[in-house]
């Protein structure tokens, strides 16, 4: 079970929880100009590191809120809790 | 040597000590016409197609671990084509009938048993959106069939039909669908393909590719530089870190799924059974332990093992769904990491570097592809070009919109 420390209620269980995927994925600015290929990147093209992964997460059963995690996708270990339109802290890198 | 009733009595009276073992553990030469990365089941029946179908044996398979080591081992085993749409149920219904002819075509016993597969409904939206699959299906050459409350009732023993929150109304059933022995998948591929001339070769992790502008000549392993006249991916949880290395992005996402077997038991259930309204799902071995599981943890993982909230989840579907499981003991849980694309479809073709292709991308479902993907694959390597089964399954498709979505969820990896 991850413990996950929600920026605005403190650590709670997993379960309270639901995983956004990637963060930090950028709409294109210009949609009416931006290429298939463009639109193929922000829609479907994901990282996926062995490592550090930085992603979404929403507290759907406490507060509801979204916010950002760093978290070790072998071990597991959350490296930091953040909040959405910061930027990604510099852990593991 | 072929495994024959006639092998098996003379080895009998031989005191047993005639038998070879069924394949070479090679070790890697300096260069290959083709290399195919990971010895799984996906990645060997790809050599195995090469040699057998295209005449090209100078093939090596690199697998970090040993054969089979990966999702391989660790699947749930159900074999089906049970698909909706134009893109999948072709391609699953050509892998049904590779699957139909395995044991005799590899020489191998790989324990193929079409027992059926059953997944049940609960509301009438579920029928009708089961008989609608059950008609592509139809339409598309496989075989389905819609059962009422009591057919399924005939069938299945055990289940709870007054639950209130999911009453069974039905069920959509695929006889000619089933289980497999897992490890001999691998093995019987192994074999053959070794038989053919193909090289297997273990402990042997790819760590990088050589280029020279747009084609790979060499990779780069943990046991030397072997050179590559072309170079095909089957790696399952670990695509989108091998096309990273050949500077490629993939739309997937690895993540966990977790599976569960109990104790051995006396036969109980003699067909597969998913309850898809409960994220779980069903069969028991021909060693008696029944073997389930339910959906995958929801977050990006390499971790070759699951977390407790899911082991929880499968357990309240496995006793709402059949509750005399509540008696039942667990013997051993475990995870694998695969490929989850954003349209819960598989990537098998060209990648966009000239001699570059793979299979991957199977999200929970790749062990009942497995014949179909090495003959797409093989097929697509030979020709440089892919398949009309494997067409759609490009990685074209997600810059042209033209995603496979059979559960109609969105580009979410994770929903699939
Ligand atoms: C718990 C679970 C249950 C499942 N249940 C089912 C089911 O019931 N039905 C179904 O159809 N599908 C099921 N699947 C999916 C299925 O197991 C996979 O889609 C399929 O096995 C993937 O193809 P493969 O057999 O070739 O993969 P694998 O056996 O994983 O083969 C890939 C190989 O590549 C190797 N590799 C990785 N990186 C490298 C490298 N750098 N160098 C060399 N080698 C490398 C790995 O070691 C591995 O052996 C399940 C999966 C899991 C995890
Ligand atoms: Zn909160």
């Amino acid at each position: 079970m991850l413990l996950i420390p929600c920026p605005h209620c403190g650590p709670r269980a997993e379960v309270e929880f639901r995983c956004g995927g990637e963060a930090h994925v950028v709409r294109p600015a210009e949609p009416e100009s931006a290429s298939d290929e463009v639109w193929r990147d922000y829609l479907f093209v994901r990282k996926s590191p062995k490592g550090v992964h930085f992603e979404r997460w929403n507290h759907a059963h406490g507060c509801q809120r979204w916010f950002n995690v760093a978290r070790d996708t072998v071990s597991d270990e959350i490296l930091a809790v953040y909040r959405m339109g910061e930027a990604p802290p510099e852990v593991g890198r | 040597m072929r495994y024959s009733i006639i092998n098996v009595l003379k080895q009998g009276l031989a005191g047993q000590k005639g038998w070879q073992a069924a394949w070479r553990d090679a070790t890697p030469k300096p260069q290959y016409d083709v290399v195919i990365v990971g010895g799984g089941g996906h990645g060997l029946a790809t050599a195995y197609y090469l040699a057998k179908l295209h005449g090209i044996t100078n093939v090596a398979v690199l697998e970090k671990g040993w054969i089979g080591s990966g999702n391989t081992g660790r699947n749930t085993t159900i074999v089906r084509s049970n698909y909706l749409l134009p893109g999948n149920e072709p391609f699953y219904e050509h892998s049904l009938k590779l699957w139909e002819g395995m044991s005799r075509d590899l020489n191998f016993n790989v324990m193929f048993s079409q027992r059926g597969v059953l997944n049940l409904c609960h509301s009438d939206a579920q029928r009708d959106a089961y008989a609608r699959r059950g008609n592509a299906m139809l339409m598309m050459g496989a075989d389905a069939e819609l059962l009422d409350a009591d057919q399924v009732r005939r069938m299945v023993r055990g289940l709870d039909f007054q639950n209130p929150r999911f009453p069974i109304t039905g069920g959509l059933l695929q006889r000619r669908g089933g289980t497999a022995r897992h490890d001999a998948v691998a093995w019987g591929y192994a074999r053959a393909a070794s038989e053919l001339g193909v090289d297997i070769i273990q402990n042997c992790e790819v760590t990088g590719f050589v280029r020279d502008d747009d084609r790979i000549t060499a990779v780069e392993t943990s046991r030397g530089r072997i050179a590559a006249g072309k170079v095909g991916l089957a790696v399952a949880g670990h695509s989108s870190l091998l096309a990273e290395m050949a500077g490629i992005r993939l739309p997937i996402e690895s993540h966990v799924l977790q599976a569960f077997v109990s104790e051995g038991l006396k036969p109980w259930i003699d067909t597969v059974v998913t309850f898809g309204a409960g994220h779980f799902y069903i069969s028991q071995s021909d060693k008696g332990g029944l073997v389930f599981g339910g959906d995958i943890d929801g977050y990006a993982s390499y971790a070759q093992r699951g977390n407790l909230p899911v082991v929880e989840h499968v357990a309240a579907g496995a006793v709402a769904l059949f509750p005399a499981l509540g008696r039942v003991r667990l013997l051993r849980s475990w995870g694998g990491v695969m490929d989850m694309t954003p349209d819960g479809s598989p990537i098998i073709g060209k990648l966009p570097i000239g001699n570059l292709y793979m299979t991957g991308g199977w999200c929970y479902g790749g062990f009942k592809a497995t014949p179909a993907s090495g003959w797409c694959l093989a097929h697509t390597i030979a020709n440089d070009a892919p398949h009309a089964l494997n067409e759609a399954m490009s990685l074209e498709r997600f810059a042209r919109g033209r995603a496979i979505d059979e559960r109609g969820a969105g580009p979410r990896p994770n929903l699939h």
